[in-house]
């Protein structure tokens, strides 16, 4: 049976980071037409924040409860 | 090479192997050696998400408004984070409730209404309908692109009849025909699924596969990876946009309101409900699912974008379709089994959600909207048949075949006018309408069965009028005035610029005015009416599950009566006689019952029996039937306070009850204590009597022994006779002294002596002692000193019985001390308030053991056969009593062998000072 705890919150702040990193304004600042190794930086930004955001939730949920 | 037949023939084996799955998956489940019950299994199903629109749509949708197909995709990722809090207590509510379904679960949630759930299946089918659509017209599509192999063409507007005369009506029969033997076959108390659950599954991974072989072929085989593509697609004016945000790839405001729709669809959503809750194995495959299902998400998404501006740069514009792009790309290369598993890729996509949506569908529909109309119609007696299993499967059957057909239709109408992405944001809008009455449902309290109802009203008018209309009359079902006019030529009535807001697209503002209209209705409502009890009952159940133990909740809030033999029959009725008799027997072994006759139909039996009528029919209709053989009594508001109030209040009791056994305990304790000492009194008095019975005798004895000697002898001499009188009177004053001592003893320990006290000094009484005593002193040649200080407080007591004191204190010690030499003293002194006197002798003194023997009556120190003293026995014990009355203390302190010191205290008088100071 999984009880909510410290997991929970931390998840959540996952959430609230997703939604801060993932939305305007954040987000605009990589609108442009830059490109990092000839692919454009939007689109690597949003999945490098998307795996970032994984790998935090791989780290959250596979940690043993502290 | 790649003819009908093969493709034909390739589409059905693959459609038998997901039936071979699916039933393998059964027989497992049948045999308890589940093969889903792993964490990885349940994220795959829940892929489910991804249907032909992930699959054909996201290009499409990326072709035109380059990232923008991702936020679809972004927001269930947000949301997973989220499932710790949400899913997990929905799942926890949906097991501990029997739901089975969205519907079930909001009326259940709201006093299980079937209003409430008849509302959310209307708007359930109706919501899902374009759906089922998008994955007709994909089939449909790919089915005829790929028929056409080696040439891309589009397919053309069929111009054939319905039904009959037009391929995808097959298709969706033959869907249909898929899906009811996937999904009901049998009907289960708990509407669980195994084997398709596992069929699923593994379509997850042939799409997932099939996607990402397209996407390598394009990106690496077309062209030089990422950065090629990439590089080549910003020189290209028309492209360029499509790599940033803002302007023609669609505003920050559709980005953010995406990802909301997408947030609310991956819990909403029918398909998700039935397998993130109801197919849910364990909870505990939750918490893996969190960080897979985005994995896979994210997996089956890096290629989209490279797709979309592989097959731009690849076909001449607005030659293909770009929601075609994945199968499109492999056969304009000439790539036969690339584009046969892409075909097969996108089959999985879109059958799977069919399979799935549609049953979950048919559940509702049978559970929420027509056993509750079929119920209430007391013209059919369905109460009174015995086995409606079959009407249930019968039901569920009909409406899988109905809701594929309206799906038909609505591809036939409307279909043609959208891409795919599109149609399915409509569904997404729809079932977003549940998020405030769940949400709501599950962490407010104060959400009534009204509001619910007002709220999801209103929501979905909104959306009908705002979303599903317009769709009809873009593709011309509807006059175009209604768009452009608005409805009655009224201009602030146009749908997609209600109230002349515009600049938002469509789905923004059906999402904008649909959530003012459902959350405000909801809230408002629900705070303008106090709910009723049967609401919250169950407000408290559903928000508070996190909180509760076991399953517990629900049946205390019962009251009536029933038979275990109705409710056997009412579970058959709907299980079929055999299940509802295991499901009987199984809970009596629960219970630790012997027999399902030993059964009693109480408050917990019924809310067994009722959630599990609610896994067959719905929780609202469950409610019916359970009461319809159960004699309720309706539980006022009053009377779920007074059951709540009833368990503290036993909690009290139960408290108090403790605080009492333990006083109880206590104060028995005390009885014991008390019981023992008056039975020592008791031996004690009895002791005593035959002590003072013996003593007497003794006396009486001599007495009569040498008065009759005297009588008898008449000629005895007179010195003789002399003698023999003597020792008769002096037995005779022993006795007269022995009685007076019983009786001065007895008077005193009752409580009836007299007591003269008087101021005295206590100097005078030792001196009178003294001189009454000197006489036998000097005959028995002890010496007798006296020490006291000149001058000594007075006390008060009463003198006679000092002098008894000190007379028989001093008697005691002239008999007891050394012989001869015998010296005995008396000492006076002052003790912080209390004067004290000392006797001592010079005499054996006292063993340790007898210096508290010497204080009770008759005890004499020494062996009583051979030195017998003298004495009564009761001169000691009177001493202290008297002393006791006075508020002293007598006591001995003693060595064998070095004398013995009898000592006694008096407290002195305080009243002289002050009679001095007055």
């Amino acid at each position: 049976m999984i009880r909510p705890s410290i997991k929970g919150q931390r998840l959540a702040a996952l959430f609230l980071l997703g939604l801060l990193l993932l939305n305007y304004p954040l987000l605009n600042l990589f609108a442009g037409a830059a490109r990092v190794a000839g692919i454009p930086l939007l689109y690597a930004y949003v999945f490098a924040v998307w795996a970032l955001l994984i790998g935090l939730m791989v780290w959250v949920v596979e940690k043993g409860d502290d | 090479m790649l003819t009908a037949p093969v493709i034909v023939a390739a589409s059905f084996a693959y459609l038998g192997l997901l039936f071979a799955i699916a039933y393998y998956g059964d027989k497992r489940a049948d045999a308890g050696r589940s093969i889903i019950a792993n964490p990885y299994i349940y994220a795959l199903s829940l892929a489910v998400y991804c249907t032909a629109w992930t699959f054909y749509g996201s290009v499409g949708r990326a072709a035109t408004t380059g990232i923008g197909f991702l936020p679809i995709y972004l927001g269930p990722t947000l949301m997973a984070a989220l499932w710790w809090y949400v899913m997990l207590k929905i799942i926890r509510i949906s097991k501990r409730n029997r739901i089975t379904s969205i519907a079930d679960f909001i009326a259940s949630r709201y006093g299980k209404s079937q209003i409430v759930g008849g509302l959310v299946t209307v708007i359930v089918v109706i919501g899902i309908i374009p759906y089922i659509a998008l994955q007709l017209k994909a089939i449909s599509n790919t089915f005829l692109i790929i028929l056409e192999y080696p040439q891309v063409a589009m397919p053309h507007k069929q111009s054939a009849p319905l039904f009959l005369g037009d391929n995808t009506f097959y298709i969706a029969m033959l869907l249909a025909a898929f899906t009811i033997l996937f999904g009901t076959r049998h009907l289960d108390a708990t509407e669980r699924h195994e084997g398709m659950v596992a069929a699923i599954a593994f379509e997850s991974l042939v799409k997932l596969l099939a996607f990402i072989a397209v996407g390598l072929f394009v990106t690496f085989w077309l062209y030089d990876g990422f950065g090629d593509i990439f590089s080549r697609a910003a020189q290209a004016p028309d492209l360029a946009p499509l790599l940033t945000l803002g302007g023609a790839a669609g505003s920050y405001t559709t980005w953010a309101s995406l990802t909301f729709l997408s947030m609310a669809a991956i819990m909403f959503l029918p398909r998700q409900w039935q397998v993130t809750v109801v197919e849910n194995v364990d909870e505990r495959h939750l918490a893996k699912a969190i960080w897979l299902f985005p994995l896979y998400l994210l997996a089956i998404n890096i290629f989209v974008l490279p797709i979309a501006l592989g097959g731009l740069m690849h076909f001449p514009k607005g030659t293909v379709d770009a929601d075609t792009f994945v199968l499109t790309l492999p056969i304009a290369v000439s790539s036969p089994w690339l584009a046969l598993f892409a075909f097969i890729g996108g089959l999985s996509a879109a059958t799977g959600m069919v399979i799935v949506e549609t049953i979950a569908l048919s559940t509702m529909v049978c559970n929420d909207l027509v056993m509750p109309v079929l119920l209430r119609m007391k013209g059919l007696r369905l109460t009174a048949r015995r086995d409606l299993s079959g009407l249930l499967l019968g039901i569920r059957r009909g409406a899988i075949v109905l809701i594929l057909v309206l799906g038909y239709l609505y591809f036939n109408l409307a279909g043609e006018a959208y891409a795919l992405v599109s149609i399915g944001l409509i569904s997404f809008s729809a079932v977003a309408q549940f998020a405030p009455a769940i949400i709501g449902g599950i962490f407010w309290r104060g959400g009534t069965r009204t509001g619910a109802l007002c709220g999801l009203g209103a929501g979905f008018l909104v959306w009908l009028y705002t979303l599903l209309l317009p769709s009809f009359a873009k593709s011309g079902w509807l006059p175009m005035s209604f768009l452009t006019q608005g409805l009655f030529g009224i201009e602030l009535l146009k749908p997609q610029e209600l109230f002349g807001l515009s600049g938002l697209d469509d789905i923004t503002h059906c999402l904008f005015w649909s959530m003012l209209a459902n959350i405000g209705c909801y809230v408002a409502i629900s705070l303008a009416k106090r709910p009723s009890a049967a609401e919250h009952g169950q407000a408290t159940v559903f928000v508070d599950a996190l909180r509760q133990s076991g399953a517990t909740a629900g049946p205390r809030l019962w009251r009536g009566s029933a038979s275990v033999d109705e409710l056997v029959a009412l579970l058959g009725r709907f299980l079929g006689p055999e299940r509802a008799r295991d499901a009987f027997e199984s809970y009596a072994r629960m219970r630790g019952a012997r027999s399902i006759e030993s059964l009693t139909a109480d408050a917990s039996l019924v809310h067994h029996v009722e959630s599990l009528l609610a896994g067959a029919i719905g929780s609202a209709s469950a409610r019916v039937m359970v009461s319809s053989v159960v004699a309720e009594e309706p539980l006022g508001l009053d009377e779920v306070m007074n059951i709540i109030d009833e368990a503290s209040q036993v909690l009290a009791y139960s408290r108090q009850l403790e605080q009492k056994s333990r006083e109880l305990e206590a104060a028995s304790a005390e009885l014991r204590a008390a019981n023992e000492r008056l039975k020592e009194l008791d031996r004690l008095k009895d002791d005593f009597i035959s002590t003072v019975t013996h003593e007497l005798r003794t006396p009486l004895t001599s007495i009569r022994a040498f008065s009759e000697i005297l009588r008898d002898n008449p000629r005895l001499d007179e010195a003789q006779r002399t003698q023999f009188l003597g020792t008769v009177i002096k037995e005779s004053e022993r006795l007269t002294r022995l009685i007076n001592q019983v009786l001065d003893l007895s008077k005193i320990e009752s409580g009836n002596a007299e007591w003269h006290s008087s101021e005295l000094d206590m100097r005078e009484v030792v001196d009178d002692s003294v001189a009454a005593v000197s006489q036998m002193f000097r005959e028995n040649g002890v010496e007798l000193e006296v020490r006291m200080p000149q001058k000594l407080p007075s006390i008060v007591a009463d003198r006679d019985r000092l002098m008894q004191v000190m007379l028989n204190l001093l008697s005691n010690a002239a008999k007891f001390c050394r012989r001869p030499g015998g010296r005995v003293s008396i000492a006076l002194s002052r003790q912080d308030g209390f004067l004290r006197v000392d006797v001592t002798d010079n005499g054996s003194g006292i063993s340790e053991s007898d210096q508290e023997v010497i204080f009770e009556k008759f005890r004499q120190v020494g062996d009583t056969l051979t030195n017998r003293p003298q004495g009564t026995g009761l001169g000691l014990p009177i001493c202290r009593q008297i002393i006791n009355h006075f508020g002293g203390r007598l006591w001995v302190q003693s060595r064998p062998g070095a004398g013995a010191t009898f000592s006694f205290t008096l407290p002195l008088d305080p009243a002289p000072a002050q009679s001095l100071a007055a």
